[in-house]
């Protein structure tokens, strides 16, 4: 169910990962200053949507003076095409009525699919995009313990460590973070090895381990 | 309906047991094995491009389709169940395998004392010590009676460990506890990685007995007595929730299904969703089903074989209408009765100076103590046991990042980031598992009000702790933290204890009972050949037919359980079908 309409998220190249040089180390290196934009093309948000949630992904995984966030990961697009997909209708979830209000232990009963606790999500996020970094983590303060934001926060990680065909991960700059090289065939050789040094090997994507492109998941479903 | 040509054996189900089952069957006899599976096949070669964390690890794509059936649970008869809407505490795969397929491949074999366990509390501590509303049981069977499946279980999976009692001489360096072995294990121990080697020293240094975790995941290239090959482990750290690229990690589909292929009296009918068993005096007749068509299937059958994990085949007896459904209140009845899971908590979470590349390891590359199983309970508030573990399954970013020191008080933002991203390679658990005792309690029946995709009643799970879980797990977790501090943690953040059971928390997919296994038929479902008591061509494979959860994983128990009951088939029953107990 695609929405009949196209909104593109621009972004400045400097925020893709793609763009950016990490040492294994985990150090950022020089980012260079791009003047290029790119359009990316969205599958479930409008434009304005898109701005919204970004802001609020890069709130809970903020960039710093030593490393990336949310928006040079790409978070929101990973996201984006998570909502649009099955998963975003509840494909992963028994919804069956009735719906009751139960137990903590007895897991979440709400009714709502993820788009739609996005979408009141973003009413309760209003302009977010416009605050300044502290109104804007005053207003996430605000909303914390809602279905939302422990989405909204689970999403970003999601997005910040997935493979990178699933939209996120740009550059593989999550990994990059915490020197997850990805899947590998083989560790044969070192997994007894290296006893309580640093063992880091440069990232690769399902695709480069393979050699071919994977279809991801939320382009498979129906 | 349509009926089809009956077959000589229906098997519902192909995980393990069905198709140890299946294979017996073929390679020992002539009749025509029919398998009927829910699911879809799996091949070796597609777990290349499922090595994905996102699809198969967190959205679950080998498991069953939480969207067409779930089970509801609720703590008790007072409580309103409810369905459990995304999956948590356990996860039963779907397809050929079944759950075989994503195990993390840990095989123990149970304790002697678990088969009499509680003639065996009894005897040590008198029946006082018995918890209210215990309903542990002792086997029909002893160990000795089970070893040598045990042992054609261990082959036929190529496990790899060290014992630690050969014929009954003590062995260091393996469980030194345990039952004697008439061999050693198939394949030496697997590699340890950093966590399990600091786990291993740490305690061995405070006078407990480590070992290493028995493992499917197999150290070194192995060929089974079947003639089936696989390669050694690579820990490539895809264990748990993925199937196997290489074909390293024993499963039905490289392990059974290579042998079951190519035999022209064997039959694998995938997508065949079975609603139940048609029982008319005395006798399965065979077995209904929705093909992928959505067509409504009749399958006769002379021999059913119900293998489809512990809480649909109470299910399906449930549907069937074979045998008393168990009613907690009056005790009569006998059908979902001894619902267990398995106590498994982090006993504590380590943060360490070090890095750990946690993100190499296996399934069931680790070690773990026995000294609590074989503890004196005397003056202690349980009477279970349990061990402590540390499993190195290769640590994946979007299940393991975010996990903080104490100290660190936010959630999100810069500051957890920070943390986040530091401590992400230098955390590591030390595991608990745990004995599950059975209870009055504590059962399965048929929901109610919900539903499954063709309107058959959903299984409900009533279920909780008591207090010996609870006073059990307090007490292991007060044992971790020494444990903690001599691996060398810097800070220690220790589990803070079982309330209620819960649905959200994951624990293991180790549920037994509902079908349970005893020496007469008024206290048992399945005797001790795992044969209905009221069906004699019906047999019920699997942990169903466990009375109590016995602390450890029970899949290799499962599997040497269908080696007993195969030969009972071949060698007794197909030359006189009938009642074999």
């Amino acid at each position: 169910m695609r929405r009949a309409r196209r909104h593109f998220l621009k972004l400045s190249a400097t925020t893709l990962g793609g763009l950016l040089i990490y040492t294994l180390d985990r150090k950022a290196g020089r980012v260079h200053a791009q003047t290029a934009s790119i359009k990316v093309p969205l599958r479930f948000f409008t434009e304005d949507e898109a701005l919204t949630i970004a802001a609020a992904a890069a709130r809970i995984f903020p960039a710093d003076e030593s490393s990336p966030g949310a928006n040079e990961a790409g978070v929101v697009i990973y996201i984006d095409r998570q909502l649009a997909s099955a998963y975003g209708r509840d494909h992963y979830r028994y919804t069956q009525p009735p719906f009751e209000p139960g137990v903590a232990e007895q897991g979440y009963q709400g009714k709502e699919t993820p788009r739609e606790i996005y979408h009141a999500g973003l009413k309760l996020l209003g302009r977010f995009h416009s605050l300044p970094p502290a109104d804007q983590d005053a207003r996430l303060k605000q909303i914390e313990n809602t279905v939302f934001f422990s989405l909204l926060r689970t999403h970003t990680i999601e997005g910040m460590f997935c493979d990178p065909m699933h939209g996120g991960n740009a550059g593989m700059i999550g990994w990059q973070m915490i020197g997850f090289p990805g899947p590998r065939m083989s560790y044969f050789d070192d997994v007894d090895q290296h006893y309580g040094t640093t063992f880091r090997q440069k990232p690769a994507s399902v695709a480069q381990m393979l050699g071919r492109p994977v279809t991801p998941g939320e382009d498979t479903e129906t | 309906m349509k009926t089809l040509p009956p077959v000589d054996v229906a098997i519902v189900g192909g995980g393990w047991t069905g198709l140890t089952m299946a294979k017996e069957l073929t390679t020992r006899t002539s009749l025509k094995i029919l398998v009927l599976e829910r699911g879809g096949p799996h091949k070796t070669r597609d777990y290349l491009d499922n090595m994905d964390e996102l699809d198969y690890a967190i959205r679950l794509r080998t498991m069953q389709p939480i969207r067409d059936e779930t089970v509801t649970l609720r703590h008790s008869l007072r409580d309103r169940a409810l369905p459990i809407r995304q999956y948590g505490s356990f996860l039963p795969g779907t397809g050929v395998g079944g759950s075989g397929e994503h195990w993390s491949g840990i095989s123990y074999r149970y304790y002697p004392h678990d088969f009499r366990r509680l003639s065996h509390i009894v005897e040590k501590y008198g029946r006082a010590k018995l918890p209210e509303d215990c309903a542990v049981r002792d086997w029909p069977i002893s160990y000795d009676d089970l070893e040598p499946d045990y042992e054609r279980a261990e082959r036929l999976m190529g496990i790899s460990g060290k014992a630690g009692n050969l014929r009954g001489k003590t062995i260091d360096g393996g469980n030194i506890f345990e039952g004697p072995r008439q061999s050693e294990y198939p394949t030496p121990p697997m590699k340890m990685p950093y966590l399990a080697a600091l786990f291993r020293d740490a305690t061995r240094s405070l006078g407990y007995h480590p070992f290493p975790l028995p493992a499917a995941t197999t150290s070194v290239p192995y060929t089974n007595p079947d003639g089936v090959s696989r390669g050694g482990c690579s820990y490539c750290g895809y264990c748990e929730r993925f199937g196997c690229m290489i074909g390293a990690k024993a499963q039905p589909s490289n392990t059974l299904m290579p042998v079951l292929a190519r035999l022209n009296n064997f039959e694998m009918r995938t997508s065949a969703w079975v609603r139940s068993l048609v029982f008319e005096s005395s006798r399965v007749r065979g077995v209904r089903y929705m093909d992928s068509n959505g067509d409504d299937v009749f399958q006769p059958a002379d021999l059913v074989f119900l293998a489809s994990w512990t809480l649909n085949n109470t299910r399906l007896l449930l549907l069937s209408k074979i045998g008393d459904p168990y009613d907690p209140e009056s005790g009569k009845g006998l059908v979902g009765s001894h619902l267990t899971h398995q106590v498994s908590v982090p006993a504590a979470t380590l943060f360490f100076e070090k890095p750990l590349n946690a993100f190499m390891g296996a399934g069931s590359a680790g070690i773990a103590i026995p000294d609590f199983d074989a503890h004196d309970h005397k003056d202690l508030d349980f009477v279970s046991g349990g061990a402590l573990y540390t499993v190195c399954y290769g640590t994946r970013p979007i299940a393991n990042f975010g996990v903080v020191p104490p100290s660190v008080k936010s959630k999100w933002g810069a500051d957890w980031k920070r943390a986040a991203l530091h401590n992400y390679d230098r955390t590591g658990l030390v595991r608990f598992y745990g004995e599950h005792l059975s209870y009055r309690g504590n059962y399965m029946d048929l929901d109610p009000v919900y539903k499954d995709r063709y309107g058959d009643p959903l299984l409900r799970l009533t279920l909780d702790w008591r207090d010996t879980e609870r006073n059990l797990v307090r007490f292991v977790t007060s044992r971790a933290a020494p444990v903690a501090r001599a691996m060398g943690a810097s800070e220690i953040q220790p589990f803070p204890g079982l309330e209620r059971y819960q649905a959200t928390r994951y624990q293991g997919t180790h549920l037994q009972g509902g079908t349970i296994i005893g020496a007469n038929e008024t206290h048992s479902v399945v005797n001790m050949y795992l044969q209905h008591w009221l069906a004699p061509n019906l047999f019920v494979l699997g942990a169903s037919a466990f009375p109590q959860n016995p602390s450890s994983n029970p899949t290799l128990t499962a599997v040497a359980l269908t080696y007993r009951a195969a030969d009972a088939v071949v060698q007794r029953y197909l030359k006189h079908p009938g009642a074999l107990a």
